[in-house]
């Protein structure tokens, strides 16, 4: 018998077909279609407290949103033919009609979304910044450069209807993320309806979380004191889209050891075994009631604020754990137990391959590295920079 | 609008141009889809296969033929075989083994009890295929006499099918990097040979069957058998039908 298998697999099972890359790949877009739900909070929804974020957020969702292919491109056997997915889509694929899906969601949310938001800024530094880096403003301006009252009323209204597109587009992009696996009718661990609206609400969790933290982090570095108002209000959102995700999930968890179909008895062993320190100890309890409790602590008991920060920072984390290990245990769980039901392999995360841990954390830190330019490029507070 | 001579003439050589070249276009393309006089009529055949569990002993021949005929690289399968030990009445725990897919049959079993058989497996050449529907590029599709095949010249390599076949007949093939699985030996059927597995097979286990053929045994053997097909449930119109198979195969 193989080394790394328990039980019987077909033979071609043995060998993991998804990796860490394509963990990822899920973990990214959600922060995308999280970051951009938090951002039109404030554009669409009017409130005023998380306006500190607003650029912020879309900045985050955009530096993300352009690594998000990345894992799925250097997962491919053939990377060279991936754009045969544009050229000739196969209508039936729901895999081929997400490449479009994310090319809306860039070219026509958030790009266009961004431009219309720094515009004036743009056209601003296109005039007052010399070389290379005035430019390159001057490209980014478009050609436009009329800022008057009248095209700045233009591009807000603009704006506003683009987030109002935004929105559902965010929740396509994500919810579709979630049918790819949901709709895998061979695989009883995705093939469940609640999947695009799981990943839908986790992706809200980790998308808030990842920009409330990215903006106490900033704040920190640059030595500018937090809006508590902003991050009390994020932690808000965060609390109550948590509660969501965690009903849905549990819910999902619920139903599948009422009905104990066919598959349960398989799937609760690995849940048992092979994933219970993923599954169990880091999303359920450290993920996800962890933090939970902590934020419902925030929200009833009266804190002072370097205890809420703390706080606010630590559930923050851990969430971001619990997510990403979610979407850890739905892809690699997922391919851990033999469609016959009858036995379990292996995944052993290898290091310096193609798909190992070192590509993974490379593409982990690259968001990073882009947001940075980004926000050298696209202040996003220009005020407080200017004072 | 109006036009000198000079624009008229020019406009209407661009016109000549492009229709001509568009006549020549079509021209080819038609004179493309007339099937060549050697061509097998493709769509005369709908292709499936039949398998009498009872009659398999396990050899394994028709694993390494299948591996010969269609350079399987070494631990992976287009076809394998299974087998599998019943106790009792409990068909919800079968124990089941497949050494190196049974490429060099079965050593032994230790259980005297029970109920033994062997499984013969393959790509079920399904009608609604999950594979087919998931890909995104159309790389894997269904030939117009029902055998789902792969262009891997074209496959990017997703594994996307592989997620989605719910009998685990796909693998990615390690030296060209793109999905392979069971072509019906495609490349001999459609010469009227048959599969290299059938053709190796010492019992006649396996059968290929045209199943649009009305001259083909299989309707008298569809007729007279209960057949079933792997996983029903999951409702993918397979049309590797099998003979005396057990409630505990999956």
């Amino acid at each position: 018998m193989h080394p790394l298998v328990e039980g019987f697999m077909y033979p071609n099972e043995v060998e993991l077909q998804w990796s860490i890359l394509i963990v990822l790949y899920p973990f990214i877009t959600g922060l995308v279609a999280g970051a951009f739900i938090l951002a039109s909070l404030e554009r669409v929804f009017k409130v005023e407290a998380v306006k500190p974020t607003y650029r912020l957020a879309l900045l985050t969702a955009l530096a993300f949103l352009i690594v998000a292919p990345l894992p799925l491109q250097l997962h491919l056997g053939h990377p060279e033919r991936s754009f045969e997915m544009y050229l000739t889509p196969h209508r039936s694929s729901a895999m081929a009609m997400f490449g479009f899906v994310y090319l809306w969601y860039l070219m026509v949310v958030l790009l266009l979304e961004i431009w219309l938001d720094y515009r004036a800024d743009i056209v601003r530094l296109a005039q007052t910044k010399q070389g290379p880096v005035g430019w390159l403003y001057k490209l980014m301006t478009l050609g436009s450069f009329n800022v008057s009252e009248g095209s700045r009323a233009l591009d807000d209204r603009v704006g506003w209807i683009v987030t109002i597109i935004g929105i559902p587009s965010a929740f396509l992009l994500h919810g579709y993320v979630g049918f790819i696996f949901g709709s895998v009718k061979a695989n009883p661990w995705w093939s469940t309806p609640l999947m695009p609206i799981v990943f839908l609400f986790s992706a809200m969790v980790s998308g808030i979380a990842a920009v409330l933290l990215l903006y106490m982090a900033i704040m920190k570095l640059k030595q500018r004191p937090i809006d508590m108002r902003c991050l009390d209000t994020i932690a808000k959102y965060l609390f109550y889209a948590f509660v969501i995700d965690f009903s849905l999930e549990m819910l999902d968890l619920i139903h599948r050891i009422y009905e104990a179909d066919e598959s349960f008895r398989a799937l609760d062993f690995m849940v048992h075994t092979r994933l219970f320190v993923s599954q169990v100890v880091v999303q359920i309890y450290l993920g996800t009631l962890v933090p939970l409790v902590l934020l419902a602590a925030t929200q009833v008991l009266r804190m002072r604020e370097n205890v809420r920060r703390a706080i606010y920072a630590g559930a923050g984390l851990l969430t971001l754990i619990g997510i990403f290990t979610m979407r850890w245990n739905v892809v690699i769980g997922g391919q851990l137990f033999s469609k016959s039901f009858l036995g379990y392999t292996t995944y052993k995360v290898e290091f310096a391959t193609r798909e190992g841990l070192l590509p993974a954390l490379v593409l982990m830190v690259l968001p990073f590295v882009i947001l940075w330019v980004l926000l050298k490029l696209l202040p996003a507070w220009p005020e407080e920079e200017a004072a | 609008m109006t036009m000198n001579r000079r624009e008229l003439l020019a406009q209407g050589g661009k016109l000549l141009v492009l229709t001509s070249a568009a006549a020549a276009g079509l021209e080819s393309m038609r004179v493309g889809a007339t099937p060549r006089p050697d061509a097998p009529k493709e769509a005369q055949h709908w292709w499936g296969m039949i398998i009498d569990i009872e009659k398999c002993i396990g050899c394994g021949n028709c694993v390494r033929a299948c591996a010969n005929e269609n350079d399987v690289p070494d631990g992976y399968f287009r076809t394998w075989v299974e087998r599998y030990h019943v106790e009792g009445w409990d068909a919800e725990h079968p124990q089941v083994d497949s050494p190196n897919g049974a490429k060099e049959g079965f050593p032994p079993h230790p259980e005297r009890t029970g109920k033994n058989f062997f499984v013969p497996k393959l790509c079920n050449h399904c009608t609604d295929s999950p594979c087919v529907q998931v890909c995104p590029v159309g790389a894997t599709f269904d030939s117009p006499d029902g055998v789902v095949l792969v262009d891997k010249s074209y496959c990017l390599g997703c594994r996307y099918c592989v997620q989605a076949c719910p009998y685990g007949c796909r693998y990615i093939h390690p030296q060209t990097n793109t999905v392979d699985k069971c072509s019906l030996c495609y490349h001999r059927i459609s010469k009227g040979l048959t599969t290299a597995c059938c053709e190796a097979c010492p019992t006649g286990a396996r059968q290929l069957a045209d199943l649009k053929d009305p001259k083909d045994p299989v309707h008298e053997y569809l007729r007279t058998h209960s057949v079933q097909v792997l996983k029903p449930h999951m409702a993918t119109g397979s049309k590797t039908f099998y003979n005396g198979l057990d409630g505990a195969v999956r």
